[in-house]
Parts: structure tokens; sequence; C-alpha cells
């Protein structure tokens, strides 16, 4: 089956949300593979970072609205300062985690607070703004 | 002393609770230095996280207001000590400087008249460490040399990333190596020295923060390292706090000190600076015997 990536086909929809969310560009990505190999969160993610931009080229909504890897990203750049094409991946993670919360998805584990109550304000504040709309 | 510099300063909420510690000592370093720190009259959270989201704008108007409050106080520089409080304002004054047009904008959105500017330059004070101060002014003040103390620098990813705020190369940083060695210590390049701690991911993955922890420290630990010098709380936080849970699944890991690199800097210029407040337990024997103890600590007489 001939497959045809781009922003311009009609069939992208869901590429072309992710596109406008985090301004960045989808198909410039190569999938090199550098940013999942310095990700510090990659162990703890179900679709590694270089796969969550082939799954938005392929416009696989269903597998991007599931996913779990997006609230395993902390926004460190790794991926941005080595993406040999200028990708901010963060802003891609950022945008699919937002797509999900706009859909209800919103995560639905409390932070440890309550049995923790020695987080410092900086964790929680973080938290809640990068977690919750 | 050299010739006297005066610095806006913004503080942020955790400095004035759970890393009061890091505030005191900063503020007793810059004195000694002749830096005059001038905190913000008033100020508010800087959001802690700048938002990825190319259309909201409502996540970025508390780093505005803070920085129309330095241009209304005259100054035209604000220094941080807080990493994240560091990132989020630089990012946020960025979409000033940039061509991202974010200045109509929110000026706009503010119904501000005149607006910002977009002029104030935001500072991480390990910056303006190296662009006003020499190493050997610290040199000169040094009463406690660390005498060959090896103290590894950690950067995280804040003060590094992304490449448009970084303060010094994103993948090979030593801005505090001139720092550190003008007190005596030995200072330890690890590979991990630029990689998250996971950050806020505290709050809700614990297992995978107490991973990168273990990580982290292993591999400080692995160079020799004696000591972590930090410069944000959540990353103190993380490899400090969680290290009781790290060595549940890794008991063999020695307990790692944890410290903000201002308190390595007053300890070692004999300067008083102990708060008290919210201190995280820490193993650290191991580095109150090879660093010689500031002046109002209780065990000084016994270490003597």
């Amino acid at each position: 089956m001939k497959i045809i990536l781009g922003n311009s086909h009609p069939q992208s929809l869901f590429a072309q949300r992710i596109e406008a969310l985090s301004r960045q560009k989808l198909f410039a990505c190569y999938q090199c593979g550098k940013c999942s190999s310095g990700c510090p969160m990659a162990e703890s993610m179900d679709l590694l970072p270089n796969r969550v931009i082939r799954e938005a080229q392929l416009n696989n909504e269903p597998a991007l609205m599931s996913c779990r890897a997006v609230w395993f990203c902390s926004s460190c750049f790794a991926c941005a300062v080595r993406c040999p094409k200028g990708i901010d991946i963060a802003r891609i993670m950022e945008a699919v985690r937002t797509l999900q919360m706009m859909d209800g998805k919103s995560i639905t584990e409390k932070p440890s607070c309550e049995d923790n109550g020695t987080l410092p304000q900086i964790a929680l504040i973080s938290h809640f703004r990068k977690f919750n709309m | 002393m050299s010739e006297g510099f005066r610095v806006a300063y913004f503080p942020g909420c955790t400095l004035k609770t759970d890393a009061r510690d890091f505030e005191s000592s900063a503020l007793a370093v810059a004195r000694a230095l002749g830096i005059e720190v001038a905190e913000l009259s008033r100020w508010n959270c800087c959001g802690t996280v700048y938002s990825l989201d190319a259309v909201n704008l409502m996540p970025r108007l508390a780093s505005v207001h803070n920085l129309i409050r330095a241009e209304e106080e005259g100054f035209s520089e604000i220094m941080t000590l807080c990493s994240m409080c560091y990132n989020t304002l630089k990012q946020t004054n960025n979409l000033f400087t940039s061509k991202n047009n974010g200045l109509a904008a929110i000026n706009d959105f503010l119904c501000l008249k005149p607006g910002y500017s977009g002029r104030v330059k935001i500072y991480h004070f390990l910056e303006f460490l190296r662009e006003k101060i020499r190493p050997e002014q610290v040199k000169n003040l040094v009463v406690s040399p660390l005498d060959g103390v090896a103290v590894a620098p950690y950067y995280g990813c804040l003060l590094l990333r992304p490449k448009e705020i970084a303060i010094d190369d994103p993948e090979k940083p030593e801005i505090l190596t001139p720092i550190l060695s003008a007190l005596g210590a030995k200072v330890i390049d690890f590979p991990l020295n630029n990689e998250c701690c996971g950050a806020y991911q505290t709050a809700m993955h614990q297992e995978a923060v107490v991973r990168r922890t273990y990580r982290i420290i292993n591999s400080a630990q692995s160079e020799g390292a004696d000591m972590i010098a930090v410069s944000c709380p959540l990353c103190h936080y993380n490899l400090s706090a969680l290290q009781g849970l790290v060595r549940s699944t890794h008991p063999g890991l020695k307990a790692m000190p944890i410290l903000y690199f201002t308190e390595v800097m007053a300890r070692a210029m004999g300067l008083d600076y102990r708060t008290g407040v919210r201190v995280i337990p820490q193993d650290v024997a191991a580095a109150e015997a090879r660093l010689r103890p500031s002046p109002n600590d209780p065990g000084r007489e016994a270490v003597k």
C-alpha cells in the first residue's frame, strides 16, 4: 500500500492540529532516533519520542490520543537541542498532551503530596501547570 | 573588595520556603563580593514552567507581570538564583525580543499602556558571577579552602536548554569550574551533569524520578565525587530527598551530599548563612568531615 506523508494531505487533519499547536514541522523528521536515544525519560515511555512523531506523520490519532509517553516528558529539551532537523520535540509532546486534555483525557493520578508533605512548591505548581488545563 | 554593583533580584516561591539556605548563602556571597542585591519590592510566581503551547497566552502572563514590575522600579536587569525562574522568565522575555510578535499580542491582552518594552535582561547568578566577578576575587575571600574536596557540578536542564537561553554550552557546561577551582575544590566532570533529574515528574511519577536520581548520583560517584553542587531547588529536592528511596533498591550506593553551589562558596568563605528552615535531612557526615563547618554550626566545637 502506498502511504503519502504530508501536512497538505486532506486526511492528515490530526497532524495539522499538532503542527498548529506546536508550530513545529512534523514532516521534517527523518526518524534518526537521536531524540529517543538521549531522552532521560525514554525508559518510562510506551512510545519513544521519535515514534510519537512518526505516528503523528501517519496521522495515527488513536495511537497518540491514548499514549502515556507524553505524560512522562519533563520538557528538558535534550531532544530539541540535539535534533539535526531543528524540531522542538518537547513542543510536539506538549501539543499531544494538550489534545489529550482537551479530549477529557486529563491525568487521573493525583500528585503524591498528600502522603509527602515535603514536596517543594516548585514541584507542585509546575506539575499542576503542565498536567492540568 | 571590588567596585560595587547593584542588581535587582527575583527570588521566586521556593527560595522563600524550601530553599532558604540557597537564598541566604547567595546573598552572603554576593555581599562579600561587593554586589548589592535589591529584591524586587513586588513580585509573583514566575509560572514555574514555560508553556510550549503556541496558541495560549495565559500561562505566560505571570512572568510578564514580573518583568513589568522590574521595569516600573527602574531596573534594566533581573538576577535569579532558581534555575526554573531563570528559564521561565528568560523564555518569556524572548517572546518580546524575537520575531514572534508576542509583544503586541500580550500587551494588547493585558490592556497595558504603554506596555512592557521587552528590554529587561534576565541573568542567572552564575552568569552574573562570570561576567562581573573574576575568580581571583573569589579566591581572595576564601578562608577555608576546600583542599581537593571533589565537587561535581550538576547543571540539569533549565540553565542550558533550550539553546536560546543557555548560559553555557548545553552539551559541555563548565560555568561552575572556575568558581569551584577558586575555592580549592577538585572539580569533577561527569557525563550526566546536563541530564534532566525528572523535575516536576516527582509529584506524579516518583518511581521514574528515583531511577534518574540513581543514575545521576551513581555517575558522579563513579567519577569520584564527594558531593554534588546544584543551582535548582527542584534538582536539590530530587537528588537529596529521594536518596532514601534510591538506596532501598540500590543499597550499595553511598550517601551523596547535595549542596547549592552558593552553600559551597559560603562555607569556603567562612560565611554564616544557615537558616535551619525546612532543611532536607541528608547523610552529610562524609562531606562535613571534609568541608569545614560554617561558624554557626553546632558541630564546630566537636570537629575541632
